[in-house]
């Protein structure tokens, strides 16, 4: 499914993820996922949130630099072979993909992949149940 | 040549160069009809503080070659060096403005020892920037053999040094001491080559930079000063006395003036210098306004000269930086960051020297409307700017992007650059 990313622009310096951080827990906003991009000088932070529309305002008023971009959120099996399985069938259909990161609870993984093309990649998944997954 | 002698040689030479200015340089026309002057009333040499002053921003308002008193069949050679924001500055040379360029590099050239017998190698750039083809004449002038090296190319030019046995080099100081590093880690010393003469200038540089290069390369070194808008290397120079450069004032008449009330200085007090080209045909300057902080010194030089000295350049009364030789306006990346919609206009140069060699960096706040959230395209965008900046400055910056509202807002210029060379 279609889902919303917070992808934050900070410096490369020591403390700047920590103040990210404070601002969420100040307004009691949880992150099911992040992840850090880095180069040398700067670094992206992406993050998934129950609350998109707060966290993007609490963060603005901050000062920071923040965008929301739409990604896809893979549910599949936590077992081996199962995002393997997912992946074969992108692949196979011409889909790349830009970025992804992953976490996993007890029985399911939820993947979040950036597509280069969304609606086909849904189209694809979609095609797909839970099980194949 | 006594004073009095000299004197009345740049009267003579300051009446014919107002004349022609007047009669074949709108600009210097008009402004001298809305002083009321004419070139008759320019008759000593005394007489120059009654001229209007020239400035870079002058240049650029009659960009390209508005200033310009020969006719283009006139000039043989054009050089252009950095202008404050894009458009550079162009300088026409005529014939016998190469020939009195070739003569003053010569001089330089001669009072540090060169003679006929040396092989001399110009690390300093060759094209558009004047040093490189400026002090390439003055040595061939003196009859030495010239080694057109040019910048870039350390490992060959180590070599040449070496096999060559060349005994004289001109370079950026702050080059002079990477070549000696690189000596170093080629594991040659001093005693593998047989450099005795180094001309060093186009960046300000120190006592202890000079102990340190002449005691690494196992040479004497002189400072040799100039800018493209006057002439180019060869307007000053050290002799044997290291105290104090020379100034070929028979061509280039120095003046010292307070920056701010523009009120001429006497001499000893540190102001900013002042050249007006007396000998020039193809773009000759009044009273150019060099923005360089220095002082014309008081007596005689034990040398023997009796022309005028200057100290060390001490700064600038702008915001000009000079890296690794080249002239560097903020104005100019200003121009380039102003133009990309990317980027707030916002900045910070931080200017450093490692190892030796100068680096650029330039900071730069992004919009909040133009992040992505693919690292791809941030790199890209840094790199766009990077190009941009190579092409405008001549220099390589490295760009480091940097968060909305990260660099520091003020209303003052100097905050915009961050120098940590330590020059003093």
């Amino acid at each position: 499914m279609v889902t919303k990313q917070i992808s934050i622009f900070l410096e490369n310096k020591r403390g700047r993820i920590n103040d990210v951080t404070k601002v969420l827990a100040a307004n009691g906003i949880n992150m099911d996922a992040f992840c850090i991009a880095e180069t040398s000088d700067f670094g992206l932070m992406r993050l998934i949130v129950q609350e998109v529309d707060r966290a993007v305002e609490v963060l603005r008023s901050a000062d920071f630099a923040v965008i929301v971009t739409d990604v896809v959120n893979i549910r599949c099996r936590n077992v081996p072979g199962a995002l393997s399985s997912v992946l074969e069938k992108l692949a196979g259909q011409d889909i790349f993909i830009e970025y992804m990161y992953a976490f996993s609870r007890s029985e399911t993984a939820d993947v979040i992949i950036k597509p280069n093309n969304l609606e086909e990649c849904i189209r694809i998944l979609d095609g797909l149940s839970l099980d194949n997954r | 040549m006594s004073r009095d002698e000299m004197m009345d040689l740049q009267g003579k030479r300051l009446h014919k160069l107002v004349e022609l200015v007047y009669h074949h340089v709108p600009f210097y026309r008009d402004k001298m009809q809305a002083l009321d002057i004419t070139p008759e009333d320019i008759r000593t040499i005394e007489d120059i503080t009654r001229l209007p002053f020239t400035t870079k921003q002058d240049l650029r308002d009659n960009y390209p070659l508005g200033l310009q008193a020969a006719a283009q069949s006139e000039i043989v050679r054009i050089h252009a060096s950095s202008g404050t924001t894009g458009n550079p500055t162009i300088v026409g040379y005529t014939g016998r403005d190469i020939e009195i360029w070739k003569e003053v590099a010569a001089r330089c050239l001669t009072a540090y020892g060169v003679t006929r017998n040396d092989i001399f190698s110009v690390g300093y750039g060759y094209g558009l920037f004047t040093g490189g083809l400026g002090v390439h004449n003055g040595v061939e002038y003196v009859g030495a053999s010239v080694v057109p090296t040019s910048t870039g190319n350390t490992e060959k030019h180590l070599r040449l040094l070496r096999d060559l046995k060349i005994t004289g080099i001109a370079c950026t100081p702050s080059y002079a001491l990477y070549l000696a590093e690189a000596m170093d880690k080629a594991g040659m010393t001093k005693d593998d080559i047989c450099l005795r003469i180094g001309a060093f200038g186009a960046e300000p540089w120190t006592e202890n930079m000079r102990r340190e290069i002449e005691d690494r390369l196992g040479l004497q070194a002189y400072n040799i000063y100039g800018l493209s808008e006057i002439m180019g290397p060869g307007v000053s120079y050290e002799c044997e006395c290291k105290d104090g450069s020379h100034i070929c004032e028979d061509h280039f008449y120095p003046e010292i003036i307070n920056p701010d009330t523009l009120e001429p200085l006497g001499r000893g007090q540190t102001g900013e210098l002042v050249f007006t080209t007396l000998t020039k045909t193809g773009m000759p300057l009044l009273r150019y306004r060099t923005k360089d902080l220095t002082s014309l010194m008081e007596g005689d030089c034990p040398c023997g000269r009796t022309s005028v000295r200057m100290t060390r350049i001490i700064g600038r009364s702008d915001d000009m930086l000079i890296i690794r030789g080249i002239n560097v306006f903020p104005s100019q990346v200003e121009s380039v960051i102003l133009e990309m919609p990317e980027f707030e206009p916002r900045y910070m140069l931080v200017v450093d020297r490692v190892n030796n060699l100068d680096t650029l960096q330039v900071q730069v706040e992004v919009r909040k409307d133009y992040f992505s959230d693919e690292i791809g395209v941030m790199l890209q965008l840094k790199r766009r700017l990077s190009d941009r900046l190579k092409s405008i400055l001549s220099i390589s910056a490295d760009v480091k992007l940097m968060e909305p509202n990260s660099i520091p807002r003020s209303e003052g210029k100097s905050v915009r650059i961050q120098d940590r060379r330590q020059l003093k």
